[in-house]
């Protein structure tokens, strides 16, 4: 067993001179599997013995360079616990440090994290903007801002929706005041929008279902304005959210539109803000939150209840989901012959993973 | 206010009624606003040069005025009232001979405006739903228009009853239906009598005058959207057109294939506009950016964001990065003369470099030789490389 384990160790540091004998290594590795307890010993004990020699191997070998893949797993594992070792005790020196230094410790390093290191967009709007602010007074939706004229929702999905969908359709039309859900009878968009005008609705909702799940969403503010594509995922209707609340009452909510901090942000969070009624009702104790994060919207709907001045409690209701928006076209619903303003372009836009675009 | 509208070299119009100049040299935008509060009423939908010296330029408005801008001065000098709002907006605008202005606006009709009167000394119907009217560069009197279902037509302003040119539509396709027509832009081609026009069912077409065929001479496609905009790189056979999706490509005239892509924009281009000399192309549109590309290697440049919706583009022949300007003038003149004496001194040394450079380049052959020979016997190579010492 001795004469055979020299060509072990230094196989696994990869010299390919010890490899010519193929029958002593085959011979060893089916020792493997019988004595595996023992070699391991042995092998410690030739890694010791050998950590002198291993230094004088060239400092360019990597465990990637065995091609024994249980030999490279256990030299892995090895360098992870010696590294994660190393950071341990890394931590704990720094820790003795801080104590020794008391105050005069130096503050704590703030760690990077994507929204931290979040490239500047130069879109971002000021809120003393002039010109952004006219444009966006006068834009579509000023009628809504202006109070001028109140939301009215129609809901409707995909044609032969399924149970799920039709569920969320139904919840959401009991989140959205003043909703209507309908039945799309197979009709096309672009004949539905003028009725709906003529029937005064502001908001044309269209969810669109895919293999029995509700997978994408079309948002159309209706009487010239811009129409929203987005991508949803994740919905979680009443039944499966834990520790929920009793159904959500006919009050309206309030709404909260979290981080949307660029021109195209502005503009999709005014898109959300004029589905809900200007006035909400705070005896209702209901809001609706659209948080945007890394280019995601999360939708949540909660109630909540003050206990005392600093205190609050919440309960979720409703359903949640999360957007993602695909394009925004300028103009009623038309996919081929309208303008678009903003599309996303997953080569150009999503190669960066610290560039944002709402 | 005259200072900076002097070294503006791309000059842009928006929604908000606001006429943008961009100096890429110092990037720098810079707002001129005609009153001082702003409306949609004035959202500019066409601009051009009042004069080859392109020291005017002229804005044309949703509400049909046209107003004329001073570079030099910086500031709206006047405005003209040329057609009511009813009649749809602006689609193309041009001058004649320095003093009349030819207007066309979406209902079709074409009319011709001398300085002193209020009424149009040339009025002529263009057919409906025209979207844009282009004049020739080189015959200042022919125009094209074009439209939804309304196909291209030259007209020339001194025979306005008919237009020179009808273009037909093109053969009923496969099914014998009737091909749908929606000319969005078009361009005269410089050198001949030819037009390209881009429609919006994603097709570039030629038509040529000359010919006695009414269809297009040459047909090609590009894209699933409809194509918005074009415009004739200074090269000759190609041409720059952009799309409602914010995709902007080369194509080659000759046989109609797509030669590159421009990316960057994300949304729907509303103006593109070549540079006469240069190799770059800007263009503007719903995303609120101003970008420039060049043409040979096909990456982004300069890329301005200006904070409204921009509808229309126009450049000024002269060289873009070029600082100008009263101030920089005295400052550019000091740094040419430098400039001049540098390159005097650099081509001493070049010319001395030239004559050391012949003897390698006689050696270079020689030294192919050798190598290809490398792959023979070496003694050959020993004894030939002995040989060409002895030479030497």
């Amino acid at each position: 067993m001795d004469i055979t384990e020299v060509p072990v160790s230094p196989d696994k540091k990869g010299k390919k001179k010890k490899n010519k004998k193929p029958k002593k290594t085959s011979v060893s590795q089916e020792g493997n599997g019988e004595s595996s307890g023992v070699e391991k010993m042995e092998e410690d004990v030739k890694m010791e013995k050998s950590e002198a020699a291993e230094s004088a191997f060239p400092p360019t070998f990597s465990v990637s360079e065995i091609k024994n893949k249980q030999r490279r797993h256990l030299m892995f594992m090895k360098f992870k616990q010696e590294k994660r070792k190393q950071k341990m005790q890394l931590k704990k020196k720094k820790k003795k440090e801080r104590e020794a230094l008391g105050d005069k410790a130096p503050p704590k390093e703030v760690p990077k994290t994507i929204e931290n290191q979040r490239v500047y967009d130069e879109t971002t709007v000021d809120p003393e903007d002039e010109e952004v602010a006219f444009d966006e007074g006068t834009d579509e939706f000023s009628a809504y801002f202006n109070g001028l004229t109140n939301p009215k929702v129609l809901i409707t999905t995909s044609d032969r929706p399924r149970g799920r969908t039709v569920r969320f359709c139904e919840q959401l039309a009991t989140v959205i005041p003043n909703a209507h859900v309908y039945y799309r009878r197979g009709l096309a968009l672009k004949r539905v929008i003028p009725q709906c005008v003529a029937r005064n609705f502001t908001y044309l909702m269209v969810i669109n279902e895919d293999r029995k799940v509700p997978n994408g969403l079309v948002l159309c503010h209706l009487p010239d304005g811009p129409t929203a594509h987005f991508k949803v995922s994740s919905v979680r209707l009443r039944k499966e959210m834990r520790r929920r609340g009793k159904d959500p009452t006919e009050h309206s909510p309030e709404v909260i539109l979290n981080n949307f901090s660029t021109r195209l942000g502005h503009s999709i969070g005014r898109l959300f803000a004029a589905l809900f009624p200007q006035d909400p009702q705070f005896v209702g104790r209901q809001v609706a939150t659209f948080h945007n994060q890394r280019d995601f919207i999360f939708f949540r709907f909660h109630r909540y209840i003050f206990k005392n001045e600093k205190k609050v409690g919440i309960q979720e209701l409703g359903p949640r989901f999360t957007l993602k928006l695909r394009s925004l076209q300028k103009g009623t619903f038309d996919s081929k012959f309208g303008e678009y303003e903003w599309v996303l372009k997953r080569h150009e836009m999503d190669a960066c993973r610290r560039k944002f675009q709402l | 206010m005259g200072d900076t509208s002097r070294l503006c070299s791309v000059w842009l119009g928006s929604e908000t009624g606001i006429l943008k100049g961009v100096s890429l040299s110092r990037k720098q935008a810079f707002n001129f606003c005609n009153t001082s509060h702003l409306s949609r009423d004035q959202e500019v939908r066409t601009l051009c040069w009042g004069d080859p010296a392109e020291s005017e330029l002229l804005v044309g408005s949703v509400d049909g005025t046209v107003k004329t801008f001073s570079t030099e001065k910086g500031a709206f000098t006047e405005t003209r009232r040329c057609g009511d709002p009813s009649e749809g907006c602006f689609t193309g605008l041009a001058t004649l001979d320095g003093s009349a202005l030819i207007t066309c606006v979406e209902c079709g009709t074409l009319r011709v405006w001398r300085e002193d009167s209020s009424e149009p000394v040339t009025e002529l119907d263009a057919g409906k739903n025209v979207c844009r009217m282009r004049q020739s560069p080189a015959h200042r009197h022919k125009v094209a228009t074009g439209g939804k279902e309304n196909g291209l037509k030259i007209w020339d302003l001194e025979k306005p009853e008919k237009p020179v040119f009808t273009s037909k539509n093109l053969r009923d396709d496969w099914l014998d239906l009737r091909r749908p027509q929606w000319v969005r832009d078009m361009a005269f081609i410089p050198d001949s009598d030819k037009v390209v026009t881009c429609t919006g069912y994603h097709q570039v077409h030629v038509f040529d005058p000359s010919s006695p065929q009414r269809r297009p001479v040459l047909e090609a496609e590009y894209g699933e959207y409809p194509l918005t905009a074009l415009s004739l790189p200074a090269g000759g056979n190609t041409v720059v057109v952009g799309n409602t999706h914010g995709q902007i490509a080369l194509l080659d005239l000759r046989k109609g294939l797509v030669r590159g892509c421009l990316k960057g924009l994300a949304g729907g281009v509303r103006g593109l506009q070549c540079h006469p000399s240069q190799p770059l192309v800007a263009s503007c549109g719903l995303d609120r950016f101003l970008r420039i590309h060049s043409l040979e290697d096909r990456k982004l440049q300069h890329k301005v964001y200006l904070k409204s919706r921009l509808n229309c583009i126009l450049l000024s022949s002269r060289d873009l990065e070029d600082v100008g300007g009263a101030k920089g003038k005295g400052g550019s003149q000091e740094v040419k003369e430098e400039e001049e004496g540098e390159e005097g001194e650099e081509d001493e040394v070049w010319d001395t470099m030239e004559r050391l450079e012949e003897k390698p380049k006689r050696k270079n052959p020689e030294e192919e030789e050798e190598e290809e020979e490398e792959d023979g016997e070496e003694q050959k190579k020993k004894s030939k490389k002995k040989r060409k010492k002895g030479q030497d």
